[in-house]
């Protein structure tokens, strides 16, 4: 029995699986140092926002003045009232066009302080944004290796939604409700002091219910969160393992516990809402009863003639609009929260390591032969598992090399380091002579072509698609590339031809005809030199001929690195490498390779003449001693 | 969608909303009152000088204010339980509907998506219904009710404020609806923006070799750019809103005062009655203020409940048969396929076709293709997690589809590709197979499987946890514990659906000697990609392109199908071949 640790080193695919997240990440430090970032990307628009502040500032003092001036209106009327005489209506009617105008201004003023924060905002997200894509296309392959791509996207979308939304509100918002509540503060007392005392007294009060009501709520909010993330993982379990479920007949159990997940999460929910709910009447609570008391006071203090009515008028009407940016202060304050814990995400994608610069003074190849050349290439992804030792292998130009050998033997690797997607460790790959890290990447990348096993394309037309291989190709050029590698026929197949768009849901067009785009598209690109992967998965019969058509249409005169999967291209190529545990232990043609009477020889006759002859070679070194043991249960083939 | 969502499930709770409405009346009443017994305060106590009778109105008031406090925590708790209960109930309809689904669309929709549509979506649509009932409820009863009372004071005033609410009626609705399809327009720029990054995440390899980085640069900026761009102009909405409203409210106050002054003057109305229209006047616009805002919710919902009308419209493909055949008591295993074809709608071609096979008691069939041949279509026929679309599937000669579902999941057990283990322990996963399992019989069974080693030295042996999907144990590990699950079945047929490649080699060897006497008298279908893995069935069926193109055992397929000996030789590279012959004695 092999030991559990020694059985999981065979499973291990990915040499970087182990690796985990051991990119030294910059996080920012804390919360203030987020913030402190955060004002510096406010720092450019520096100018809007202080105008925006400004002007918000004045409308909101302008606008809280109007009580003041209603209550004077109000005042001339109850006068007259008192007196018995007739009201002024002059007074009145230029006082009530003063107001009209001053609320006008207070509109007009927040309008442009809204606008200036909406484009203020909105630019600096833009500004996030193209600084976070930017920062993608500078990030070494390793960066994508070691983070998956849903957290990647994440910090690139929603942490950016999120920033936006939290901006916004507290540049609009925040300073806005604090000047506002000054500015009444400031008008209620030089009214009435004893009254602004009263209104004051509800303050607190409201405060501290607040406080204890969202105390309360709190816990309910964690078990209506628990709850959630609980029914959340049974559904995601039973949804995975739907099959199972049907076919073991546990659905009556699934929807018992589901049953139950979701009554809890109904409990939970509705003491939660409820809860948080509570704060709404209990302000307003409050603030009636703060009503009662200013009218009531208010009233006394008229009938003694202290106050006129229109003072109390006005009090009552700031009253109303008091508790307001209470509410909304603690509102952006619990926003705030979440967008600093959002916008500390954003900066660590942006602070995150990235690829080394092109050198400074790159050599440039001119035509390429194509000729590559490994000279003593090591390199490992992570420090304690080497991945290709000491590789060295010269191909000359126009010539076909299949790499053939067991998954996790580096193969794959080659391709990337000769794209220096990878940057070697040791040693050193010469395209034409030139040391590829003495090239800028774009330039060395140009003359590559790149076919990988899984047909990236993305949300475009299938015409856009294929140009990709080259900028600025002409339809001309597309459409006859599509034709060099099968791919024309299809394409015409479908209902928009050339200008069909691929989506998600591009029901029409197969794996295997997505797979012909991509090697139109590398063939657009006319490149030197080739890296395929051969690997056809999920393709039909027919398309898989024409896949085998194409690439080797697109081989013809190039040099060309093929991870071979096939036997007919094996055979043909001009040299077989035969790679083990990133070293290479044969290489030669094929019929060079089966005289040599070697790893590759063998496995071919095994493959070819059937079990019963192969089982005379032997004394062969073992790449990896597995041990298998040939026990009656495998009968007489052991393969 | 929406509408006809939120109605269907709110007709349990009729009852709760009435009463609900009833509160949200009294509570508006009481905050109506206020202003009202204010106006009173005024020109019965403060004209008249009477500080008693203003002692005396101001008790009144602050009971009034209790009642009405009372009343608002009566309809919240009613309107979080209502909602919150519709919530419940909207998640158990899409549940259960996802179980009735066929693997088929199961597979349509995608495991992540439906997951989002249960919880997500569902969410969504519960959280308006909240909003709605506090808010939607209230509104309009407040405006009604501002309105008969200010009708009661004076007439003509009123009138004014009739003509407010229809203004701030129609600035709103025209609001709405640009911002409804601003909002629209947004979320499509933020999905296509997501797309994007997530294109140039995933092909970073291609974009980069095509040195395209220029091009996706502006290919999103592009994008960036649209979005900005809309983005600007909901931005630049959503401010004007509190200015408009403002502007309304103020100009109508001055409106009312100076009406009001003109009335009074007049000796038609009384002082008093003008602070409490003022008053009036701002729990109007305030209630539409809050009804605007639930309404800009409204968009997102209403996409949820059409993702959510998507799953309860769609119906299983698989259906259960209205009187489903008896199974035969102790019956064997007899699997039976006659012609089967398997095509997804408006596929042009068949996933499988013309699929003849059958395999008895005691019969080892493997079923041997490359991805994408159809294998484990042709075992999930079996299953029925999928209806043959031509032809039949016939365990113990009757139809599947004649079956009871139950019947069949006890005849045939199967081991899938993925395995998948539920949270909890190693325990209570196999004892998914059989609920009534003993320890004694677990024990077995996971000798069988080869899995009784690791489990003895867990941590906690068959109590060991098992997190969700099994991710705490090796793949190998995975795959051994859902064969022991399997076989504590004792299913008359088994499916092993190439659920060996995790293993070792001297693990696989093991666990096939200890297999093939466990499942001695059972039929077996195992499905496979690699050669030495189905060598010692007693026959081998191969499938390439949906269709049966060889049966027969390994040797003579080896000597006369082509399609078996390139299979062979394809597989050349494949790991277990070298090692395998490299550690040949």
């Amino acid at each position: 029995m092999v030991s559990p640790h020694g059985r999981r080193a065979c499973l291990r695919r990915h040499p970087r699986a182990n690796g985990g997240p051991v990119k030294t990440r910059t996080e920012p430090a804390g919360p203030s140092g987020t913030g402190r970032r955060l004002l510096g990307l406010l720092y450019p628009h520096r100018r809007p926002i202080s105008v925006a502040l400004l002007v918000g500032i004045v409308g909101i003092v302008l606008n809280a003045f109007g009580p003041l001036l209603l209550g004077r209106a109000t005042d001339l009327i109850f006068d007259a009232l008192v007196d018995g005489s007739d009201i002024d209506f002059g007074a009145v009617g230029r006082l009530l066009l003063l107001l009209l105008a001053l609320y006008g201004a207070a509109s007009l003023f927040m309008l442009a302080q809204g606008r200036l924060v909406a484009a203020v905002v909105q630019r600096v997200v833009f500004g996030l944004r193209q600084k976070a894509q930017a920062k993608l296309g500078r990030l070494p392959l390793r960066y994508f290796d070691r983070n998956p791509a849903g957290e990647v996207l994440s910090r690139t979308t929603n942490d950016v939604d999120n920033l936006q939304q939290t901006l916004q509100q507290t540049l609009a918002e925040l300073i806005t409700a604090v000047f506002s509540l000054l500015t009444m503060l400031v008008l209620m007392l030089v009214i009435s002091p004893s009254l602004a005392l009263i209104m004051l007294a509800g303050v607190p009060v409201s405060g501290l219910l607040a406080a204890w009501i969202s105390k309360r709520a709190q816990p309910r909010f964690t078990d209506q969160w628990e709850a959630n993330g609980a029914m959340n993982a049974q559904v995601e379990e039973v949804y995975t393992g739907h099959s199972l479920i049907k076919g073991f007949s546990r659905r009556e159990q699934a929807e018992e516990r589901f049953d139950a997940h979701n009554d809890a999460l109904f409990r939970a929910g509705a003491k939660a809402q409820f809860a948080s709910g509570t704060i709404e009447p209990a302000m307003m609570f409050i603030a009636n009863i703060g009503y009662v008391a200013v009218a009531v006071v208010g009233a006394w203090k008229v009938v003694s003639g202290e106050l006129t009515l229109g003072d109390v008028q006005a009090f009552i009407l700031y009253s109303r609009q008091f508790s307001q940016p209470i509410v909304q202060v603690a509102a952006v304050a619990g926003r705030l929260q979440s967008g600093i814990a959002s916008a500390a995400r954003v900066f660590t994608l942006l602070d995150a390591e990235e690829q080394s610069p092109d050198p400074q003074d790159p050599a440039r190849v001119r035509a390429t032969a194509g000729r590559v050349e490994f000279e003593g290439v090591s390199f490992r992804y992570s420090p304690e598992t080497p991945l290709i030792e000491q590789l060295s292998l010269t191909v000359e130009p126009g010539s076909t090399v299949a790499i053939v050998g067991p998954t996790g033997a580096g193969k794959t690797t080659l391709g990337n380091l000769l794209l220096r997607f990878y940057e070697v460790d040791e040693g050193r790959i010469l395209l034409d002579g030139t040391d590829i890290a003495t090239m800028t990447r774009d330039d060395l990348r140009t003359r590559f072509g790149l076919v990988l096993q899984d047909t990236w394309l993305f949300g475009g037309s299938i015409a856009e698609n294929i140009a990709y291989g080259r900028a600025g190709a002409t339809r001309e050029e597309i459409v006859a590339a599509a034709s060099a590698t099968c791919a024309d026929r299809f394409i015409r197949t479908l209902p928009d031809g050339y200008d069909t768009v691929l989506d998600d849901e591009s029901a029409g067009v197969s794996a295997g005809e997505k797979q012909l785009i991509t090697v139109a598209r590398a063939f657009l690109a006319k490149p030197a030199v080739l890296v395929l992967d051969e690997a056809t998965s999920s393709v039909d019969t027919r398309t898989e001929v024409l896949i085998q058509r194409a690439m080797n249409t697109l081989r013809a005169g190039r040099t060309s690195f093929v991870i071979a999967h096939r036997l007919s291209t094996i055979r043909d190529a001009d040299v077989i490498v035969v790679m083990e545990s990133g070293r290479i232990v044969e290489r030669g043609t094929h019929d060079e390779l089966i005289r040599e009477q070697g790893a590759y020889a063998r496995l071919y006759d095994a493959r070819t003449q059937g079990p019963g002859r192969s089982a005379g070679i032997d004394g062969q070194p073992k790449p990896l001693a597995g041990a298998r043991p040939t026990g009656p249960a495998l009968g007489p083939h052991p393969l | 969608m929406l509408l006809r969502l939120l109605r269907t499930h709110v007709r349990p709770y009729r009852r709760a909303a009435a009463l609900l409405i009833l509160l949200q009346l009294v509570q508006i009443l009481g905050t109506l009152l206020l202003p009202t017994l204010g106006a009173a305060l005024i020109d019965n106590g403060v004209v008249a000088r009477d500080n008693g009778y203003i002692a005396r109105l101001g008790a009144f008031m602050v009971a009034v204010a209790f009642v009405q406090v009372l009343a608002a925590l009566g309809a919240v708790s009613l309107a979080s339980r209502t909602a919150m209960a519709m919530g419940r109930d909207i998640r158990s309809v899409v549940f259960r509907r996802v179980l009735d689904f066929s693997a088929r669309e199961v597979g349509r929709f995608g495991t992540p998506s439906l997951l989002t549509r249960t919880v997500n979506d569902v969410q969504q649509v519960q959280t308006l219904a909240q909003s709605g009932f506090g808010i939607v409820v209230a509104a309009p009863l407040m405006c009604l009710g501002s309105i008969a009372l200010a009708l009661q004071q004076d007439v003509p005033l009123a009138l004014v404020l009739v003509l407010l609410v229809v203004v701030v009626a129609v600035a709103f609705g025209l609001l709405l609806a640009r911002m409804g399809a601003l909002y629209a327009r947004m979320q499509t720029g933020l999905d296509r923006l997501g797309r994007m990054l997530r294109e140039q995440i995933t092909g970073v390899r291609v974009v980069r070799s095509f040195v395209r980085d220029g091009y996706e640069r502006e290919r999103f900026s592009r994008t960036s750019t649209d979005l900005f761009d809309v983005s600007q102009r909901v931005g630049r909405l959503i401010a004007s809103m509190l200015p408009v409203v403002l502007l309304l409210m103020n100009g109508f106050t001055v409106a009312i005062l100076w009406a009001g002054a003109h009335r009074i003057d007049g000796g038609a109305m009384r002082i008093g009655a003008l602070s409490a229209f003022l008053m009036y006047l701002s729990l109007i616009l305030m209630s539409v203020v809050m009804v605007a805002f639930v309404f800009l919710s409204v968009p997102r919902a209403r996409v949820s409940a059409a993702r959510i009308q998507e799953i309860v419209g769609t119906p299983s493909s698989v259906v259960r048969a209205p009187r489903p055949v008896p199974a035969v008591p102790d019956a064997v295993g007899h699997v039976e396929l006659r012609g089967a074809q398997f095509r997804y709608p408006g596929a042009e071609k068949p996933v499988l076709q013309g699929i003849g096979l059958t395999a008895g008691p005691g019969e080892s069939v493997a079923i041997l293709g490359s991805t994408g041949s159809g294998k484990t279509t042709l075992l999930n026929l079996v299953l029925r997690l999928f209806d043959a679309t031509e032809g039949s599937v016939r365990v113990n000669g009757v139809d599947v589809r004649e079956l009871d579902p139950e019947d069949l999941g006890r005849a045939v057990g199967f081991v899938p590709q993925r395995p998948y283990l539920f949270s909890g322990t190693v325990a209570s996963n196999l004892r998914f197979g059989d609920p009534a399992a003993t320890d004694d019989e677990l024990w077995r069974v996971l000798r069988v499987a080869q899995a009784d080693t690791f489990v003895a030295n867990m941590p906690e042996r068959l109590d060991t946890e098992i997190a969700q999907g099994g991710t705490n144990v090796s793949g190998g590990q995975r795959q051994r514990l859902a064969i022991a699950r399997t076989l504590l079945r004792r299913p008359a047929v088994y499916l092993f659906d190439d659920c060996f490649s995790a293993l070792d080699h001297a693990t696989d060897a093991a666990l096939r000697t200890a297999l093939a006497s466990e499942t001695a008298g059972a039929t077996v279908i195992t499905v496979a990609q690699r050669i030495a893995q189905v060598q010692y069935a007693d026959r081998i069926v191969i499938l390439d392109a949906g269709r049966v193109v060889g049966t027969g055992t390994h040797d003579e397929l080896l000597r006369d199908n082509a399609t078996y000996r390139d299979i062979a030789l394809s597989q050349l590279t494949e790991e277990e071949t070298v090692h395998g012959l490299a550690a040949r004695p």
